[in-house]
Formats: structure tokens, sequence, C-alpha cells
């Protein structure tokens, strides 16, 4: 009974006081820039709000989960979403020219978003009684649990996510600690699957890859968003043009801009130091992320909260690599800012599993 | 000893997984440098030269869309119009509250739930001095009253836009099509630069296959935007050049009577004139009203126009299929005399049915008694079977199915607007592709007298007609021969395509069968005699009768025990006058019965409408 007593407010909450902080800090800052992105719009402001609302309460409520319960459930939420990626095969609603969607009457959902978790938390259930580092059997029955996922996400078509779940999966593998040579061999097989990647690929893919590298090539066309991506970055300088005086999301020449590319008007609002501020924060964030991840006293805890950190960072990374020109572009919305639901609610879904680890702790121990 | 293992394995483990999360987090760091780096030369190192960049960005192009080309008929009267359609917007920014004023509006003018969510939702893609539309087709008594009252509404503009307007409404849905959202489909179809600005784009009949005609050229202004957007002023302008104009072949007095005359009935009617291939009128019955289409014809509507049983929204005229019948015997004449096969003199015995040799299948002629003793010129002045039968028997599959192509049969007529059916001139090649099957003899026998598999669409008839008419000149059938440009006046002559020649035929062959075709209707025993009573000029005709029921070998066809949609279709072709063609003229009316009861008259009351002036004499 005492030991109870002892808990602060948070631990009974299963709360992680830095993580929420971090969160919230990065959801008010997101909400600035997307009154300005959003062409003032506070509607648009609104929505935004409820969703992050909403996506706060499911995190709360994840968090109120053991991670012993999140174990258990970890394959069958992953068998449960490959039936829905080949039901969204067979009846999926088609949006912008893919099948990502399943209507379930009330709401429309996407699978493919529930796989960035379902992924990395079969292959930690998987690894969680094995011995670590995992040998070659083992990597290749986990290489099966990602391969098919991510096939099927890559069949829709949808690269962009097939590529972010293959991620989160062999995040899992490279924490538990797999082997440098088989990184090696792997890394190379890659390199050779490229070309027959390539061959693969939709037309529209790889003119995206192509004009990464030329967008001048094509100043109307594919290469049209990434250059004016990079003027608005440009333009804003160490200092920024100020909160809603950027010229090149007002005037509407920056597409996209209050969702993949919600990143350029913050760019030219704030400028670099402004940038270096945003960077600090998901730093910050992903830093809390990882220190959960080595505390955790489950394998599986272990293995999943510093995955979806990874995981996390990985979308920051490409988005911004994206809008600065750096990375082809792909629809990864920058976490927790761009505008829209999905990916908001699997990342809060994410985070309610992390804070689920670092609170459980201390009574799981006794 | 096992739980030992794991327990030291755990200690290892958690090592392992340490190491693993600081490299992570090296990487990690190590990207973040890279980000910083790219941005850092994006934004400090060439700041200067996305600035100016990002300066010379303040200018913006804007399209402004070209007004579409008008359509007329050959008598200039007006058939496809842009009309001003007045629609209610209003801009965001020079209203206090919004709700208040569509409230206040909606008391004036009628305005629906849905206009009022469509309104929100094209707000929240648009800038706040932007007009956004609330309301589309106002009434005059709507624009009256907002008129009236418009002090009172800052902000609130009442504005035209030119719509697509077809006054001729049904009558000719099956020539001119209709325009309609740009969807989709017509997105990989088109190059958008050339539709900025536009909303509307050709769907069928000369709006599509003249879109490029129709549609101009869009122009540009450049203007310089300040920082709100707003436009300052306007840098240059490159102004649109409009659609040109396009003049019909068709003679619109003509098309209405054809219309009127087809209105109830299912069929066809389509006249050309031989010397050029000028479709004179062209009429598919039922027809629909283009007009809703325009903006969106509701799914309800539509779903009507679909199912509906008589199908109005296929264009009998080009697409109808129907087996010639009897109105395929002239053209087999010529190939009966060109071949050799007959000599214009020589006899058939009619006894009222024919057989094979070696089979007991009786090939029936219409008239069970038999026409006797029957030469070219009676067999088709009579329409008797059986002399055609036994040609049929003569000439074999392959000569018939040449003489047929020669006639366009089989093949598509070139008409300008495209969207026709090559319908079918059946062979033995095509029956073992198609069907897989051998050619049997029968069916040789009923090709004669245009059953079986012999298909032709109203349009290659009338093409055949006028290459009789014209004694064996197939010309192209076209709906447009001029356009003109709305700014410059001129006008610019479309060039007649080359015609074909059936072939370089005798001419008294051609005379002997139009001769034949004359007597069909002015002959005393002409199967169409009724039809050419009076007439103040003299044409040439051939009625079919087209059966659709099979009949057993000893019943008799009665009209009413075969249900309406099986009975005979009604054939007949015509040119007009003789000496000198000007018209050619098919009309097919779907289960109508007999050609020469139904259809001829049709074709005699639209001859004189054509050809004669109000006082009943040649024009």
């Amino acid at each position: 009974m005492k030991h109870f007593e002892q808990q602060s407010l948070s631990q009974r909450l299963h709360l992680d006081v830095p993580l929420c902080f971090g969160l919230l800090v990065l959801c008010g800052l997101g909400l600035m820039i997307l009154y300005s992105a959003g062409g003032e719009d506070i509607g648009i402001l609104i929505r935004q709000a409820t969703r992050m609302a909403v996506a706060f309460v499911i995190m709360f409520l994840v968090a109120q989960l053991s991670p012993a319960v999140i174990e258990r459930w970890s394959l069958w939420i992953f068998l449960i979403g490959i039936a829905m990626l080949v039901a969204v095969l067979w009846v999926g609603h088609v949006g912008k020219g893919a099948q990502r969607w399943l209507d379930l009457g009330l709401f429309r959902f996407q699978p493919s978003e529930l796989m960035k978790l379902a992924v990395p938390m079969v292959v930690a259930w998987y690894l969680s009684n094995k011995t670590l580092p995992p040998n070659l059997g083992n990597i290749f029955i986990i290489g099966m649990m990602i391969i098919v996922p991510v096939g099927l996400i890559a069949k829709q078509p949808d690269l962009g996510t097939s590529l972010l779940v293959a991620t989160a999966g062999l995040a899992v593998l490279f924490i538990s600690g797999i082997r440098w040579k088989f990184i090696l061999v792997f890394t190379a097989l890659c390199s050779l699957c490229a070309p027959i990647l390539w061959y693969f690929m939709h037309d529209y893919q790889k003119r995206r890859v192509l004009t990464l590298f030329n967008p001048e090539q094509d100043p109307l066309g594919a290469g049209y968003h990434i250059i004016q991506s990079m003027i608005a970055v440009g333009s804003g300088g160490l200092y920024g043009k100020g909160w809603l005086n950027g010229t090149q999301s007002h005037l509407e020449f920056l597409p996209e801009r209050s969702t993949d590319f919600i990143f350029a008007v913050y760019c030219e609002e704030f400028g670099l130091m402004g940038v270096l501020l945003l960077l600090s924060i998901y730093l910050f964030i992903i830093a809390r992320g990882l220190y959960i991840a080595t505390n955790a006293q489950q394998t599986y805890g272990k293995l999943l909260a510093a995955a979806l950190t990874l995981t996390f960072f990985v979308y920051v990374f490409v988005n911004m690599g994206m809008v600065i020109g750096q990375l082809p572009v792909v629809g990864v919305p920058l976490p927790l800012i761009s505008h829209g639901g999905t990916s908001m609610v699997t990342l809060m879904l994410a985070f309610g599993i992390l804070m689920s680890i670092q609170t459980h702790r201390r009574i799981l121990s006794n | 000893m096992g739980l030992k293992f794991t327990l030291k394995d755990i200690e290892e483990e958690s090592r392992l997984v340490r190491l693993r999360v600081y490299t992570a987090a090296a990487v990690i760091i190590l990207l973040v440098l890279v980000l910083v780096a790219r941005l850092f030369y994006l934004q400090v190192v060439r700041h200067e030269h996305f600035t100016t960049l990002s300066q010379s960005n303040r200018v913006k192009v804007l399209p402004i869309a070209p007004i579409r080309g008008l359509i007329f008929s050959r008598d200039e009267v007006l058939v496809a119009d842009n009309q001003p359609s007045f629609s209610l917007e209003l801009i965001p920014e020079q209203i206090d509250n919004l709700d208040k004023t569509i409230g206040q509006l909606s008391r004036l003018i009628n305005i629906d739930e849905e206009s009022i969510s469509r309104f929100k939702k094209l707000r929240s893609g648009k800038r706040r001095f932007e007009s956004i539309p609330l309301k589309f087709k106002l009434s005059e008594d709507e624009v009256a009253r907002f008129s009236v009252e418009r002090h009172k509404f800052p902000g609130v503009e009442v504005i035209a836009r030119p719509y697509r307007y077809y006054p001729e409404k049904s009558d000719l849905v099956h020539v001119l099509g209709y325009v309609s959202r740009i969807d989709e489909k017509d997105l990989q179809e088109i190059d958008e630069s050339d539709y900025l600005g536009t909303s509307h784009i050709g769907k069928l009949g000369v709006e599509k296959a003249y879109e490029d005609v129709l549609h101009g050229r869009v122009g540009h202004q450049q203007v310089e935007v300040n920082v709100q957007g707003r436009i300052i002023r306007v840098l240059e302008r490159t102004p649109p050049e409009p659609g040109h104009n396009i003049y019909l072949t068709l003679d619109l007095s003509l098309q209405s009577a054809a219309s009127n005359i087809m209105q109830g009935k299912r069929g066809a009617i389509v006249a050309i004139d031989p010397n050029n291939g000028d479709i004179l009128a062209l009429v598919s019955s039922p027809a629909y009203d283009p007009n809703p289409f325009v903006n969106g014809i509701d799914s309800k509507s539509y779903k009507a126009l679909l199912s509906a049983r008589d199908t109005p929204l296929i264009n009998r005229a080009l697409n109808g299929k129907y087996p010639p019948g009897s109105t395929i015997k002239p053209f087999l004449g010529i190939a009966a005399l060109t071949t050799g096969v007959r000599e214009a003199s020589d006899t058939t015995w009619c006894k009222g049915w024919y057989s094979l040799k070696g089979h007991s299948h009786r090939y029936r002629d219409w008239k069970k008694t038999g026409h006797g003793h029957v030469d070219l010129n009676y067999a088709i002045m009579q329409s008797c079977d059986v002399y055609f039968y036994t040609l049929a028997h003569d000439l074999g599959i392959t000569r018939l199915n040449k003489a047929l192509t020669n006639f366009g049969f089989g093949t598509k007529t070139g008409i300008d607007i495209g969207g026709e059916s090559t319908a079918l001139a059946p062979s033995i090649e095509w029956k073992r592709r198609v069907l897989n099957l051998p050619w049997y003899p029968g069916e040789t026998l009923i090709t004669g007298i245009g059953q079986g598999y012999v298909l032709a669409t109203p349009l290659q008839l009338a093409v055949a007609t006028a290459a009789l008419a014209n004694h064996g000149k197939r010309i192209y059938p076209r709906l447009v021969n001029k356009t003109s440009d709305p700014i410059s006046g001129e006008f610019t002559t479309l060039s007649l395509a080359t015609p074909n020649y059936v072939s370089d035929y005798k001419k008294e062959y051609w005379d002997y069968i139009i001769q034949a075709m004359e007597d069909v209707v002015h002959g005393a025993r002409g199967t169409a005699r009724r039809s050419g009573a009076n007439a103040a000029y003299r044409f040439a005709g051939k009625t079919g009768t087209s059966q659709l029921f099979s009949i057993g070998q000893d019943e008799k066809y009665d009209k009413d025990n075969v249900p309406e949609h099986l009975r005979d279709h009604a054939l007949f072709i015509a040119f007009a006058p003789v000496e000198a063609p000007k018209i050619a003229l098919v009309v097919v009316v779907e289960n109508g019965g007999g050609g020469s009861s139904i259809a001829a008259p049709i074709a005699r009351q639209l001859l004189d409408h054509y050809l004669l002036d109000e006082s009943g004499n040649l024009k």
C-alpha cells in the first residue's frame, strides 16, 4: 500500500511528463504554423485541434494498458491488419489514384497506417522470447513478417508507406542486435535489388526520383513542388519573414502547403533559427523515447520503444529531406504538424505505447 | 540450468540493446547534421538567390478562358449557343456576417442546403477576396428581385457567365452531342494547359469531334500581386482567341420534320446529298434533351435515361445495326449484271419457294403463290425473294461479300463525327474467325435477301444509296462543311474528301437498276407504288422488311401474335429526283412492320418537304 502512495499523480495516470511536455509544445507550434499555412482559416485550425485532442485521449487510453497486454495482442493486431490489407485490394476506395481506404461504414480507414505499428509490434513480440541477437532462422521468419505487409501496401500502390512500414520492422531487428555482417549483406542485397525495384515502379514514382536530381528539367510539372519549396526555404534566411508573412505560401506558389510541404512554410516564416528550435523539440522527444527504451525491463518493451522512436525520427527526416530537396517526394507528413488526422492518431498510439512501457515499469518490478 | 542460461542472457541482451540504441542515437545526430547543413546552405549561403526568386514570384500568370465557338445549321439557324447564365457570388472579405447575409439572401432567392454546403466547400480553398458562387442559374425574376435590394448586400454580386445552350433540345442531340464538365477521363486526353480556366468540354457528336475548332486558344494575363495576393495591376495581356463557329450541313427544317415524324417511334432517318456527302438530316429516335447534361444531370434522371427500354442515349443512325432486308437487292442486282452471272433479260421461275439441291428446307418467298417468270427489273420492283435466293446461290458468298463491301457495307463510312459502328458484311473468313464455324450454303441464300448475318447501320445504307444515285461514286458523309473566324468573319470551307468508286461499271447497268428502283415507286406493280403516286418529281426507292422473328416452316407470320419488340423492322431507301439526285434518304422504323406500308410513306413526306416549295412545285 505504501508503495502506491509514493507514486506521483503522473505515475498513477500513466503519463510520462517529459514526453507529454514535448508533444504539447510540438502540437502548439504545429497549430501556429497551420494557421498560417492554411490561409488563416480558423475552421481548419479548430478541426486540427479537435483531432489533436482526440489523439491525446487515444494516447492516454493506450498508456493505461500494461505492456504485457499490448505484447499479447501484437500477433492478433498484425493478423487483422493483414486481413484488412487484403480487403483493401478487393474492395478498397480509390483516392488520388491509389487504393488505400477501407470503408467501415462510420468512417474510412487506412489499414496501411495500422501496419506502421503492427509490424514493429509483431517483430518485437516474436523476438521477446528468443535469444538475442537473433539467429538466421529467426531473421528469416521476421523477414517474412515484414515482406508480406510491405508487399501488400506497395501493391495499392503506396510506395512511401510501404517503405516506412519496412523501416519500422527493420528498426526492431537493428535494436535487437542483429549482427553487422547480416546488416552488410542486407545492404548489399538492397543495392542489388534497386534496379529491379525501379523496373516495377509506376511512372509517377520514377518521375519523382528523377526530378530530385534535376528539378529544373521540368519546372512546371513534377519539379514544380521541389523548386517552389526550395524557394520558400531559401528565402526564409536566418530569421525568417515572420509569422503569416511568407509570400511563397500565402501567394499560393507552394503546393500542399498545409500537408506534406508545411515544413517549407515554417522555414520561410521562421528561418534557420526557427528550424533549429523545431529540430530541438523533435530531438528532445526522440531522446526521451530512446531513454524509455534503454530503461524498459522487458525485451518486448525495449525493442518496441526504441523501434517506434526510430520510426518517428525517420518520418521527421524523410519529410524535411523531401521539402529541402534531398529526398524524393513521397507522401510523408511532418509528424504532429501537417494537417490531417490519420497519421496523427498512429503517432499518438505509438506514444501511448511508449508511456505504457515507461509508467508500468515500477509496478511490474515489485 | 536452462533458467540460469536465460537469466545470464537477459543481462547480456540489455547490454546489446543499449549499445544499439547508442549507435542509433549517433546515426540520428549525424543525419540531423546533414539536414542542418543543407538548410544552412539554402537559407544562409544561397539566401540571396532564393530571395530574388521569391520576389519575382510576385508576378502571377492567370489564364483567360476563350469563348466557345457557336454552331449553326446549314440555313444559319443558331443551334448551339452560349447563353449568359446568372450566378450569385459572394466575396467573404466584404461581408461582416456571412451566415446572416446568406439568411437574408435566401428570403429573396431560393437557396437550398446543397448550394450552401457547396459554397462552404468552395470557400475553404479560396482567398478571402475571391468571389465565390453561391447559386448558379438565377431566374430573371430572382435577378430582378436582387437588383432592387442590392444596396443592402455589399460584397454580393450577380455575375453572368456563358453556358452552352441547345435551343433545338432533343431534335439535334444525336448530331451535336453536348458539352459537359471536364472529368478525369478527359484530363488524360487533353493538354491541361489548353484548358486552364475552362470547365467544359465536348463529350459527344459534333461538340466532341470538332472540339479543337470550337474550343479556341486560352489567353493569359501577367499580373502583379501584392503581399496579400491581391492583383495590383495587369502587366501584360495575351487575349484568348475565341473558338471558331461551325456550320452544319444539316437542313434544320428537314431535320425538324424528320424528328416530328419519328416522334413516338423507334428508328432512324438519314438524308444525305449524294453530290458531296453533306448530311441533310440525321435523326435517331427516341432522343433526349442535352441541356441538363451541360451543368451535370442529376443521377436520378440519368439513370432513367440509361435504363429506358427504348434506349434514347443510343444513336441509332450511327450505331443501330439492322438487317437491311430487301433494301440490299439493288446492290446485288448491280453485282449480278457486272459479274456476268445474270443478263438483264434472264428470268427465274418463282414458284413461291426455293430449295437447295438435295435439301428439303424451303426458303420461302414473301408471296406464297410465287411470282412466276421474273427478270431482274421485276425482281426488284416486286421484291421477289426466290430470284435473289437463286442469284445469291449462283454468286456465292465470296462474290456477295465483295459486292457489299464495294458499297461500304461492313466498313465505317468515315463520317466526320466518328463514333459509328462497322456493322457486318459476312464472309467465310469472318465466320471462321469469329464464330469458329464453317459457312453453310443456306446462309448464302438468306444473305441474298438481307437477312442472316448481314447488318447495316442507317448511315451505311444512306451512303450506299447515294453511291447508287451517283453511278458508283461513294462519298464520305459529313456534318460540318464550313467554319468561320468570329473576329475576322472569314469563312473556311472544309475540303471534300476524295470519294471512293464502287467500280468502273457500265452506265447501262446503273441505269437499269435505277430504272428498276424507279419502277418500285412509279411502276404499276411496284411495292411502294402508293407512296410514289402523284409525285411532282420522279424518285427511285426500295422497300425492305427485316425479320427479327423466325417462323416455322409451315407457319404464317401474324403481326398480332408476335411480341412488339420482335416485329419486323420497316426500311426504305430512296433518292430523288432520279435525273439529277439531290437527296438520298434512308428510313428505318424499328418493329414498325412493312417497309412499303410504314417506311415508304415517311420517305415520300420528307422528299416532298425537301424538294418542293410551299405551293408544291419543284424548288
